[in-house]
């Protein structure tokens, strides 16, 4: 909303520089957005002048050489515009003058003729958006050499205004007005629609008819009309302030319409009444296919749901949004029918964006104004008719309305105040400043009733609005102190799932990987690069309806893509050595949840509609050590990126295991699931070479787990002493010769399965391929410790364990080395 | 002929002066050979004391002993004192060139500034007495919408401005096809947790949000801290001194706070926040008497939404024992990568979600 504070200032002038009231309105709730200033920044240069002569410049067919007077005598002024004619009534920027554009206006020759200042137009003064020509100004209006900024807002301040959308009072110059009133104490004049009401009924009856068909959505249309209306420019204060105030003028009726809604609140709309047939209007919804063209000379498809003022012929205006073309005010306009209205808000707003069509008029309704309104912009318009356009006011008013919603009471109760501000305001201030919001204020021992104004309806419904409005006009920011809540016996602190999780990611961090926060969308195809397929969950993602774009248009199911992505970009920018990790979300289809938040179980009566589960993920490729003068480094491979997840295990305490595994994405032969304490975490492994090259990546090392179970299977912080022996182990080492397929950990599972209580340790040492085992097989070395708590073992004692180990591993095929 | 003492007393000098002027372990062994070894004098004369008057096998006895134990002594001194030069003397030779670059520790890697600064944020509200809690990024409407006093037809649940997910996808949805939204905001746990607890309440949620909006300022997805404080007696006045409290452990013990009142529905009276410029000190001048960049002049920065929770939440979550004429409460919520920048000087937006290890390296 931009206020011309000049106009503001007619209703109430709180005596300050522009910026000070900014600064205090910002700090009672309506943001400013800026100060603008219309006009030149300094308007001492800007003259009243009348052309005595207008002859054509001799050698340029479009400049004509102008005598104007300027107060000091005649000045010769070359112009370029096509009306400058003699006797015209102009405003001169003399030498030196600051034009709005910053060019500074010199005497200079144009083609050889010099020119002592510049004929001016309104788009070069600022004061309008489009022009013919030079301004040519009302003959008389100021004596030759009269500064321009007496007779024109040459000098305006204008506040923009971000006006919250529950303060429909503030999209209009007199709330504005009264907001001003109200936070600084000045002097609020009397309402321009002070005055005399309007009768209903009355003459005009004969001439216009209102029907509204469903009144839920027009709860009010109010009608009058005007005669021995002359179309004709407004005068130049009205459009001045329309300019001020980013409004176009047009005409007289127009103007008026626009002036009346930007001090009101209200909008209106005028049709020319010679073009209503009868003076009929109907108010109904619009039937599929209906077409219009509005004021914009657009024609536009309406849908049923969107509300229209129809003639006996069909669509005249979509309410509240647009008029139509087909009785649109012109030259020719006599006779006016105007129309002031109440629309359901909602269903403005529907329409407005189903049309994709907004404009001031929708703005206001979308918000929902008060029936009450419609009267009074009628009540200012009339007076401007008769004023502006000469028109004689047909006497009464077409009114047709549910009738007025019923008068708000609230109460506030005493104490109530301060029991939400934490702050002490006095009940007389209490009460002076609800007053002097425009609020009705009865005293009822320690509390105050409150009547609602019309302007405050929609906002203001129940005592806590009434304890907001009380608080922003105190001064709130520096009156109100600093505590910290009184009696408070709240403890805080991290989750324990919270303080694992960090744990988790130092880890990973320690061990020299980069955290990235990838997105959580992804594109649909992500799932089919990665390999992976229905029934795979992870091939099913959460869908968004309306994604920005196709690339971000589902829920990511794995942290993989990110970190590919993530891979790709840094190494294409020169990164060498690439080593992330993520702990992030993935969203899978609703499932059973749990445990906690990380496993997808939130707080709340509800269930969340998809299945949230953190994830912890790292990508490897390159060498994970920065480059040295001392050795070579090598690129990771499996059992380095093996390392960093046993690392992240051994941080938890989480003993986690690794047995063959398959992933559509990764290398068949490379390839892990993760356990933690029998279940399944997760997968580790090598990026199938195929897939990798599609992120132009090669050797590339990847996990994945879920984060909820890895710390479910944490002991930390729960741990037990277990007293440790002073007894001697009884340490064997074997070696065993065993087909290559079988795995080194189905190996030692077997090994400690077999071994009993006795068996405490059991570590391979050595793998040997190669001179003296059969090609398809391999040399496993285990090294097995035995001890008791409380003896020394004998070697009799361990040779029972030992055997079973030594069956044990012939179970699996294999023999016994040298 | 001079007695038997006074010659081990000769021996015992001799000895001495021998043992001070060996200049090695090698000549030191020497030494000791000559003086206390199998052919040395001192030896033979141990050796004779049975051979001797009983009148003189005291003394004698007893000199001979004292020598050979201060000899001994003295080689084992003179030992340890030669042994620590000629290490001292390796040690000086066994020289590297200190200059060349350590070989590296494997590298530490980085926390992405986001998580920093999210812990960050939770460390102080934990230290004011807060517990942190997690909420669903994909949610209902009823907790994103109806159950923060959003009308139907407010604006922010159009469809141009909230991320919509499709109900016939893998998703428990409810009513209709707007029941299942990318949560706008950390709101929704504000009912959630009231659903789940009875007050008081002290929590922050830290997390994901989403809106269709993608410019330098603005990204699709980006991360907010929430804060709800609900108990009795909880007044806006707590509202200031709890977020001056923690403005000032993340922006510096000098900053000041200012609240502007304004509108959003699930508080009232709701206001927005700003912290005092910690770079030109809220005077919105720099030594240099140039205009501040930061806060643009205005000696304030812009951080967030606040205000007391409306009655009307309250409504939603009376079953849970919460009375509005008996709990009061407030809430407060912010960008935690509007913090990182601010902190970090980071200009646009979009750098967080590029992940370039330039960027990440710079934050250890």
């Amino acid at each position: 909303m931009k206020v011309p504070y000049s106009w503001m200032a007619e209703y109430c002038d709180p005596g300050l520089e522009p910026g000070v009231l900014a600064e205090r309105l910002a700090m009672t709730g309506t943001e400013v957005e800026r100060v603008a200033r219309v006009g030149p920044p300094d308007p001492s240069g800007f003259v009243i002048g009348v052309v005595s002569e207008a002859g054509s410049h001799p050698d340029a067919d479009r400049l004509s050489v102008c005598q104007v007077e300027v107060g000091d005598g005649l000045r010769t002024i070359v112009c370029g515009a096509p009306n400058v004619a003699a006797g015209q009534t102009v405003v001169v920027a003399l030498p030196g003058a600051v034009m709005p554009d910053g060019n500074r206006i010199r005497k200079a020759k144009l083609r050889g003729v010099a020119s002592e200042g510049m004929i001016c137009s309104e788009v070069e003064l600022g004061l309008g958006t489009e022009s013919d020509g030079i301004m040519v100004l009302e003959e008389g209006l100021a004596a030759p050499g009269t500064p321009a900024a007496e007779v024109l807002a040459l000098d305006e301040a204008v506040l923009e205004l971000e006006v919250t959308p529950n303060r429909t009072d503030c999209f209009s110059v007199y709330g504005v007005a009264r907001e001003a009133q109200a936070i600084t104490g000045a002097e609020l004049a009397p309402p321009p629609w002070q005055g005399p009401e309007v009768q209903t009924g009355g003459a005009v009856e004969a001439v216009v008819s209102v029907t509204v068909e469903d009144p839920e959505m027009c709860p009010r249309f109010t009608a009058r009309a005007f005669t021995d209306v002359t179309i004709a420019p407004s005068p130049k204060w009205l459009q001045s302030r329309l300019v001020a105030a980013g409004q176009r003028p047009i005409n007289n009726v127009v103007d008026i319409t626009n002036y009346v809604m930007l001090l009101t609140g209200q909008p209106l709309h005028a049709f020319d009444l010679d073009l209503v047939p009868g003076g009929e209007l109907t108010v109904r919804s619009a039937i599929e296919g209906e077409r219009i063209t509005t004021l914009d000379g657009i024609e536009r498809e309406l849908k049923p749901g969107m509300v229209l003022v129809c003639d006996r012929n069909g669509p005249a205006a979509i309410a509240g949004i647009m008029g139509g073309s087909v009785s649109e005010v012109s030259d020719s306009t006599t006779s006016v029918l105007l129309e002031a209205a109440t629309w359901k808000g909602p269903n403005i707003l529907k329409s407005s964006r189903e049309l994709n069509l907004r404009s001031e008029a929708s703005a206001r309704f979308e918000k929902q104004l008060h029936p009450a309104l419609a009267e009074r912009a009628q009540i200012v318009a009339g007076k401007l008719f008769t004023e502006i356009c000469g028109a004689t006011v047909v006497e009464g008013m077409v009114d047709v309305s549910v009738g007025m919603p019923e008068s708000r009471e609230l109460k506030l109760r005493g104490g109530r105040v301060e029991r939400i501000l934490g702050m002490e305001i006095a009940i007389d201030e209490q009460a002076e400043a609800l007053e002097r919001l425009g609020f009705g204020v009865e005293r009822d021992g320690s509390d105050l009733v409150i009547t609602v104004p019309p302007d405050r309806y929609f906002d203001v419904t129940r005592e806590i609005d009434l304890v907001e409005e009380v608080g922003r006009v105190n001064d709130l920011d520096r009156r109100l102190p600093a505590t910290l809540p009184a009696g408070s016996d709240a403890v805080g602190g991290l989750s324990r799932q919270q303080t694992l999780q960090r744990r988790a990611e130092d880890s990973l961090r320690e061990t020299g990987l980069n955290e990235i926060v990838g997105w959580s969308f992804t594109d649909p195809g992500e799932a089919a690069r990665l390999r992976i397929a229905a029934p795979d969950p992870r091939a099913t993602p959460v869908t968004l309806s309306n994604p920005l774009s196709e690339d971000q248009s589902v829920m990511r199911t794995t942290l993989l893509g990110s970190l590919l992505g993530a891979a790709q970009r840094n190494l294409s920018r020169g990164a060498e050595r690439v080593g992330l990790f993520e702990s992030g979300r993935v969203y899978l289809p609703a499932a059973d949840v749990g445990p906690g938040p990380l496993g997808g179980d939130f707080p709340g009566k509800r269930r969340a509609p998809a299945n949230e589960l953190q994830h912890l993920a790292a990508l490897v490729t390159g060498p994970l050590d920065p480059p040295s003068w001392s050795d070579t480094r090598e690129a990771a491979d499996f059992y380095a990126l093996k390392g960093v997840l046993e690392r992240l295990g051994a941080g938890l305490g989480v003993p986690l295991t690794v047995r063959p595994g398959e992933q559509p994405f990764l290398h068949p032969g490379r390839c892990g699931e993760v356990l933690a304490s029998g279940s399944s975490l997760g997968w580790i492994g090598e990026i199938h070479p195929a897939i990798a090259s599609e992120w132009d990546l090669v050797n590339c090392l990847a996990f994945e787990i879920e984060l909820a179970g890895l710390l479910e299977a944490s002991p930390l912080g729960n741990e037990v002493y277990e007293d440790f022996t002073p007894f001697p182990p009884v340490d064997r080492d074997v070696a065993v010769v065993i087909a290559d397929e079988v795995a080194a950990g189905e190996v030692l599972a077997a090994v400690r399965e077999a071994g009993g209580p006795l068996l405490v340790d059991t570590a391979i040492f050595d793998v040997y391929r190669g001179k003296g085992i059969a090609e398809d097989e391999k040399s496993i070395a285990l090294r097995l410790r035995f001890r008791a708590a409380d003896r020394t073992l004998s070697d009799e004692e361990v040779d029972p364990a030992w055997k079973a180990v030594v069956s044990a591993l012939e179970g699996l095929g294999g023999r016994l080395r040298g | 002929m001079p007695s038997m003492v006074d010659r081990i007393e000769q021996i015992e000098a001799g000895g001495r002066q021998a043992v001070s002027a060996a200049a090695s372990a090698a000549e030191l062994e020497e030494v000791r050979v000559t003086w206390l070894g199998r052919k040395a004098e001192l030896t033979a004369i141990l050796r004779g004391i049975a051979d001797l008057e009983p009148a003189e096998r005291g003394p004698v006895g007893g000199a001979a002993n004292r020598t050979r134990k201060a000899l001994e002594a003295q080689i084992e001194e003179r030992g340890a004192e030669l042994a620590a030069a000629e290490l001292e003397t390796g040690l000086v030779e066994d020289r590297i060139d200190v200059t060349l670059p350590g070989s590296p520790a494997r590298a530490v890697g980085h926390l992405h500034p986001i998580t920093r600064t999210r812990r960050l944020i939770e460390d102080v509200m934990v230290g004011l007495g807060y517990r942190v809690m997690e909420g669903p990024e994909v949610e209902h409407d009823f907790y994103n919408f109806t159950a923060l006093n959003h009308p139907e037809d407010h604006p922010a649940r159009m469809l141009q401005d909230t991320f919509y997910v499709d109900p016939a996808g893998p998703v428990e949805a409810g009513d209709g096809p707007r029941d299942v939204l990318l949560r706008t905001h950390t709101s929704p746990m504000q009912v959630r947790a009231m659903e789940a607890a009875p007050p008081p309440i002290f929590m922050i949620v830290p997390g994901k949000t989403y809106r269709r909006d993608s410019d330098a300022t603005h990204s699709p997805m980006f991360h907010q801290v929430e804060g709800l404080a609900v108990g009795e007696g909880i007044t806006l006045a707590d509202l200031k001194g709890t977020l001056l409290a923690m403005l000032r452990e993340i922006f510096g013990p000098d900053r000041e706070i200012r609240m502007r009142p304004h509108f959003f529905p699930f508080t009232e009276p709701s206001v927005e926040f700003d912290v005092s410029c910690f770079r030109c000190s809220g005077t919105g001048t720099l030594n240099d008497s140039s205009r501040c960049g930061l806060c643009k002049g205005i000696g304030w920065i812009e951080l967030g939404g606040a205000g007391m929770v409306d009655p009307n939440v309250f409504g939603f979550v009376s079953d849970s024992g919460y009375d509005s004429d008996q709990i009061t409460g407030f809430a407060f919520g912010f960008g935690i990568e509007r913090i990182a920048m601010l902190r970090h000087g980071v200009g646009d937006l979009r750098l967080f979600f590029d992940n370039d290890v330039r960027l990440l390296e710079q934050f250890s």
